[in-house]
């Protein structure tokens, strides 16, 4: 189909995992009349073999859960998550250890995701037992010298002999990573792994997820809330918002030409150090208001309430995907208003603003 | 003079119904509000001392913003609480001078460190207030909002119920809440106004100072920029001033007057915002400077800081940052960590600890990868 939006990950390698119409309901409280809560709508992307895609958004915007449906932790709604083209089933316990072989998490904090009481080793053994890196002693110690040289934790013995309490919080998340690398994944969903670390940590730990991604060609799911990490990090940022996808793009240009008003939104409440102060003190006014809601209840566009550019359209119906380029599209349908010479730059190039959903 | 305007501005649309307080001319404007010098703070261990907090010097002027940054374990907040006492054992303050000079003391000021616990409860909160990082620890879960606020009106000004009552309701006011939410509790809050809140109970009793302790830290960011310039607009209303504490410089470069680089409890750099985004001193200061990724602006590669931190009980002579530092060498280990100011440097409030790197210095690429330890 000519008016499909490819992902800009898509020139790094094949699709590994797919995410197809993914859609998670979470009821609250019991009863007939319990209010639910869709937490993911309707989210369709690929992650591609030695490719970055960044999902980004506030707290509550569902951007966890998908790497909990992703991750098998969580159930679906309705959708499909696609390994190599196929529909993954876990209701099966082999199934669900076959699938962890390849899709492997890393969490926000590595102070909770290690067992304080074990040394790194442990940490690692389990993992490598289970999935069957390695068999015999010889080859297990061999193998827990390479996960924690893969994470540059050097010299390995001294590591693997430490218990959590005595690694600082980066080397805590190395840990971490090698533990997922144990499994030999090809995807990796990497759940805001540096938002707990110090800024000066921060960076190291994504220059080695992005050392990792290239030399063992991972897939990977980078979540997280600072759209300027995903800027530095992803070939492809997706923008959630209330259980949505509201945005998707090259990274450099969803960050520097944000299209839909709240990644505009985001852009403009990030830190500009060099505003110095200005912006700050000039008064220059954003309304943050609430964060979005995701109740089944709300109708139209979940960020209309929030939304500069909201007209009755936006608050009776919910907006369609709209192509913006190749790449690119926004869900919002005052695109015109929100990012006029988008809109124009995408009816010049010959390929019209098509609505794709 | 703008401080002293704003107090009484404050004094009629906050406390209109109190008895007013005599507010006093400030006392040579050119004197900090707080000035902390010397100040030398351990941590008792059995497994030896650790020098959170080592001869540090801070002065906080009327209605500054100054931002002190650092990484998790530098001290930042050790620095903060104990300034104002508010650290228990094992926590001791073995050096050091604290002096508060507010509208309401005298001019000679207050020795903070000599004073005694009563003393102290009004000094604190009337004097200085803080807001702590995480609203949702800092309030009590069991009480109502207005029942919170009240209680610290009634601990520090002689009003009745209704004059309370009627503050508390301003004070959300203030902070951009509506009033009906005095009723609710805690947890009907949503994060930013929790935070809200937590600043409201600050300005509840006309602080001075007021001490902010990563107080967007937890935010989402489109509610964090919400927050600060909120909390820019009150300073600029009421006069008061503020220490800033935080991780994260990029957001200090934006909203701080001046900004105190800490390391391993020692401050390496001290600066306008100008002087340290523009002409960085400091290695570890450069180092902190390309550790975030900028979202605006061309997409420049980044280098971040090797290494990690220090271990505060076993700290190398000489500067702390050394075994991080691409441009340390053999002098490095030998040198007095006191910040001076800078050789050649016009701005005399522009201070460093390393006398070797300037702000001319050209940028060296960090040859220490693979220090890690």
């Amino acid at each position: 189909m000519s008016d499909e939006i490819r992902s800009a990950a898509e020139f790094r390698g094949p699709l590994v995992l797919e995410a197809v119409g993914v859609h998670k309901d979470f009821k609250l409280g019991g009863g007939p009349h319990s209010a639910v809560l869709n937490a993911v709508r309707d989210v369709s992307f690929g992650l591609y073999r030695s490719g970055v895609v960044a999902l980004v958004g506030e707290s509550g915007s569902g951007k966890s859960t998908v790497a909990r449906l992703l991750s098998g932790q969580e159930r679906l709604t309705s959708g499909e998550v696609r390994l190599d083209g196929k529909k993954i089933g876990l209701h099966h316990r082999r199934a669900f250890r076959a699938y962890k072989n390849e899709v492997q998490m890393v969490f926000q904090d590595p102070f909770a995701s290690l067992n304080p009481v074990h040394t790194v080793r442990y940490h690692l053994k389990r993992p490598v037992r289970i999935h069957r890196a390695a068999s015999g002693h010889a080859d297990v110690s061999q193998e827990l010298v390479r996960l924690i040289s893969e994470v540059q934790l050097i010299p390995p013995e001294q590591f693997l002999a430490k218990y959590p309490h005595e690694l600082s919080g980066g080397q805590r998340q190395r840990v971490a990573i090698a533990r997922a690398l144990a499994a030999h994944p090809r995807v990796l969903l990497a759940d805001e792994p540096i938002s707990m670390l110090d800024v000066s940590i921060r960076l190291e730990i994504l220059a080695l997820l992005n050392d990792l991604r290239e030399r063992l060609e991972l897939a990977v799911l980078y979540i997280t809330h600072d759209i300027a990490s995903a800027r530095y990090f992803a070939d492809e940022t997706l923008v959630m918002y209330a259980g949505d996808i509201v945005e998707r793009g090259p990274s450099e240009d969803v960050t520097q030409q944000p299209a839909h008003p709240y990644t505009q939104l985001l852009v403009a409440s990030a830190p500009d150090p060099d505003a110095l102060g200005s912006s700050m003190r000039t008064g220059s006014k954003i309304v943050a208001g609430q964060a979005g809601s995701a109740l089944s209840n709300v109708i139209g566009c979940r960020f209309s309430p929030r939304c500069p550019f909201a007209e009755d359209r936006c608050r009776r119906e919910a907006p369609p995907s709209v192509r913006v380029n190749e790449h690119r599209s926004a869900a919002c349908w005052r695109l015109d208003v929100a990012a006029p010479h988008l809109v124009a730059a995408g009816r010049a190039s010959g390929t019209d603003t098509v609505a794709s959903s | 003079m703008r401080h002293a305007a704003a107090g009484v501005d404050l004094e009629s649309e906050l406390a209109s119904a109190s008895p007013s307080v005599p507010v006093k001319p400030t006392p040579g404007a050119s004197l900090p509000v707080l000035d902390i010098r010397g100040l030398s703070i351990i941590y008792r261990s059995l497994a030896g001392d650790v020098r959170a907090v080592e001869n540090v010097d801070l002065a906080l002027m009327p209605g500054e913003i100054v931002g002190l940054v650092g990484e998790s374990g530098s001290g930042k907040s050790t620095l903060a609480y104990g300034s104002v006492r508010l650290l228990r054992p094992p926590a001791i303050i073995t050096a050091g001078d604290v002096t508060y000079r507010g509208r309401r003391v005298g001019a000679e000021g207050v020795a903070v460190l000599e004073q005694s616990i009563s003393e102290l409860r009004t000094l604190r909160w009337r004097e200085i207030a803080i807001v702590f990082q995480s609203a949702m620890n800092a309030l009590n879960p069991v009480l109502k909002v207005q029942e919170q606020l009240e209680d610290v009106i009634e601990a520090h000004l002689p009003m009745d119920h209704a004059e309370r009552h009627e503050r508390a309701a301003s004070l959300l006011d203030f902070v951009g809440i509506p009033r009906d939410r005095l009723r609710s509790y805690p947890h009907e809050l949503s994060g930013g106004m929790r935070q809200r809140v937590m600043i409201a109970m600050a300005l509840a009793v006309d602080p001075e100072i007021v001490i902010m302790d990563e107080p967007t830290t937890a935010l989402d960011v489109v509610v964090q920029r919400e927050i600060l310039s909120q909390i820019v607009e009150l300073k600029e209303r009421l006069g008061f001033s503020i220490l800033f504490i935080t991780h994260d410089l990029s957001l200090l470069l934006e909203i701080a007057d001046r900004i105190a680089i800490m390391y391993a409890g020692q401050l390496v750099e001290v600066g306008t915002s100008q002087a340290i985004h523009h002409r960085p001193a400091h290695p570890y200061t450069r180092g902190l400077l390309h550790s975030f990724p900028a979202l605006h602006g061309p997409r420049v590669e980044l280098a971040g800081i090797p290494g990690s931190p220090p271990d505060l009980r076993d700290l190398p002579p000489g500067c702390p940052f050394v075994p991080r530092c691409s441009y340390a060498t053999e002098a490095c280990t030998g040198i007095d960590m006191r910040l001076a100011q800078i050789a050649g440097e016009g701005d005399l409030t522009h201070m460093s600890a390393c006398p070797f790197v300037l702000p001319d210095t050209p940028v060296k690429a960090d040859a220490a990868k693979g220090h890690r330890k």
